[in-house]
């Protein structure tokens, strides 16, 4: 497997990763206007502005700001949410499931999608199917969520009254917002699956294997597929990043009661420390992302081991 | 010759929807009937000149009576200028930075390489939101960041096309001639690395399209009474009960730029990189 010193030397990186995007996001409040202010809002009362001073050692130095700031994300205290009081990271926890769920739908559905679709254009090149296929691809993926989101609405809600338009009560409600966010990773992975398929059913490995007479689906399936599917992988990793940014737009499309509508209603009431949990959430989860598909790439590829 | 005419119909289509929107845009004070801000309250929600609607409206009128012709055009000009600029200053910056981690290497190329690697772990709307929740959401402040969106991908792709090509004959050949570097990257490496980055360029501009349209959709990007192509059709989201096509038609328009440019980018690459024409 990975030897001690490139995983001790990975998470390294992964920790001045988080570190770097801590600091960046101390350095933006800290000099953005007066911290005090942002944590407490408008028109707070002069006990709350000594409380906060003291908790947060805004009258100190801010070298000695900066290390309360980071020993309390160490400990997991993120402040208090300006819009609600309760504690920043407690109001985040709460729509971590709705958005988890959204998430994988989707990530799931556009494998599902993507994954066919790519293979079949492969196999069938330079035909009617495979410039279908790609053209289609192309769509999906210029096309905005947003405004995807938004016609989904009006034939399925407004039009045939098959769905609802918001809400998370049900496993219909689910439908749209997975489809809406997983429509365009589905054009990029159908792309990918394509062009890798191609590379590896151009080897020669594949046409011995023909040569001996082994069938055509058994070919595609069981002999390029596993090999084609080692960059695909690595896609599959650069799209998390794309679906966290896509999930903003999609959970506020449908109401979903999700992370990114929270980063959105937080955004536009300036509430800080509820948009701070939720970046530094975000580089740790992408940042993990991308350390798994490192690792799984280095275990579905032998070569690329260091 | 032969090769432009063999330029396929899809490819055609875009570049011609391409252009129409490019003069939509700059020709908007002149081809648009009304103020783009100019309410008429008696005429709201009104549909297409051939939907029930009246020649006074071609394509309808919002929720404040507002035409939704003159708002496309002015929406148009908005959102193409922004990408344009921001898909303009991010690929400058990210340019320079490339050159400059590739001249210098050492510590410079290892912090700018750091940073390429901390941006590329960050979804770029989040660091968008994040400067707007603390900094408030000023137009100069919005554009700035869509300035620096995709900064990373010409940083990352410059730099590699400077140090292969430093290694280079004619690189060398230069160098022997005791040209100032200055000169030698910008007059020479730069034209033969430019088809790259041009390909980047077609890339990343739906991307920021996408970037403002989605960001002023949720109401934070392009601000009232100022209008983009996203404010329209986030303003269209509380009518397609009533008026769908408040929403619909500025989501069209924004679906045929990012298609169009992506058709466009795909066939230039294929041009470019010969490689890459069977995938």
């Amino acid at each position: 497997m990975w030897s001690r010193n490139y995983l001790l030397a990975r998470a390294l990186r992964l920790l001045v990763t988080l570190w770097i995007v801590a600091t960046a996001a101390f350095v933006m409040m800290r000099f953005s206007g007066d911290p005090v202010a942002a944590i407490v809002g408008p028109d707070p009362d002069p006990n709350a502005i000594e409380f906060v001073r003291q908790k947060w050692h805004l009258d100190g130095p801010v070298f000695e700001q900066y290390e309360t700031y980071l020993l309390n994300i160490v400990r997991g205290d993120f402040g208090v949410s300006l819009a609600s009081d309760m504690p920043a990271g407690e109001l985040f926890l709460e729509r971590v499931p709705a958005t988890l769920l959204l998430g994988f739908s989707s990530f799931l559905l556009s494998i599902a999608i993507g994954m066919p679709l790519g293979i079949y254009a492969a196999v069938k090149q330079n035909t009617a199917i495979d410039r279908l296929v790609m053209s289609v691809s192309v769509y999906a993926f210029s096309m905005p969520n947003f405004f995807l989101g938004i016609l989904l609405i009006l034939l399925f809600s407004l039009h045939w009254h098959l769905l609802p338009s918001f809400g998370s009560g049900s496993f219909l409600s689910l439908i749209m917002p997975a489809l809406t966010l997983g429509l365009s990773s589905a054009g990029v992975i159908a792309r990918f699956a394509r062009s890798s398929m191609l590379d590896v059913l151009n080897q020669p490995y594949i046409r011995a294997a023909r040569a001996r007479g082994i069938a055509h689906w058994r070919r595609t399936i069981l002999h390029a597929l596993p090999n084609a599917s080692i960059p695909i992988v690595t896609v599959l990793g650069l799209r998390i990043g794309d679906l966290i940014a896509g999930a903003i737009i999609v959970e506020t499309v449908f109401a979903w009661p999700g992370v990114g509508r929270l980063l959105v209603d937080s955004v536009e009431h300036r509430d800080l420390p509820v948009v701070q949990v939720i970046v530094l959430a975000t580089a740790v989860t992408m940042v993990v992302a991308n350390l798994t598909v490192d690792l799984l790439y280095g275990r579905l590829d032998p070569r690329t081991r260091r | 010759m032969r090769r432009r005419l063999s330029m396929p119909w899809s490819v055609r289509l875009a570049i011609g929807l391409l252009a129409v929107l490019a003069l939509a845009g700059a020709g908007a004070n002149l081809l648009s009937p009304y103020d783009f801000s100019y309410t008429d309250l008696l005429a709201r929600l009104q549909p297409q000149v051939f939907a029930g609607g009246s020649w006074k409206h071609l394509l309808g009128t919002d929720q404040l009576g507002r035409d939704q012709l003159s708002r496309l055009l002015f929406g148009i000009r908005t959102s193409l200028l922004i990408a344009a600029f921001g898909t303009a200053f991010g690929a400058a910056i990210g340019t320079a930075l490339g050159f400059v981690s590739a001249h210098f290497r050492g510590w410079v190329e290892q912090v700018v390489m750091a940073a390429v690697d901390v941006q590329a772990a960050m979804p770029f709307i989040i660091i968008v939101l994040f400067v707007m929740a603390t900094a408030g959401t000023s137009l100069w402040a919005f554009l700035l960041l869509i300035g620096f969106a995709g900064w990373e991908t010409y940083a990352r792709l410059a730099r590699g096309l400077v140090l292969s090509a430093s290694r280079q004959n004619y690189v060398l050949a230069l160098e022997g001639l005791e040209l100032g570097w200055g000169r030698i990257y910008l007059r020479h490496i730069l034209p033969n690395i430019a088809s790259a980055l041009i390909v980047q360029l077609t890339l990343n501009f739906p991307a920021t399209v996408l970037l403002e349209t989605g960001l002023s959709f949720l109401g934070l990007g392009v601000q009232p009474p100022n209008t983009s192509l996203g404010v329209m059709l986030g303003d269209g989201r509380g009518y397609l009960l009533q008026a769908w096509w408040i929403a619909v038609i500025p989501g069209a328009v924004i679906f045929a730029t990012t298609l169009s440019m992506s058709v466009f980018g795909d066939w230039l690459r294929d041009r470019l990189d010969p490689v890459s024409r069977d995938r």
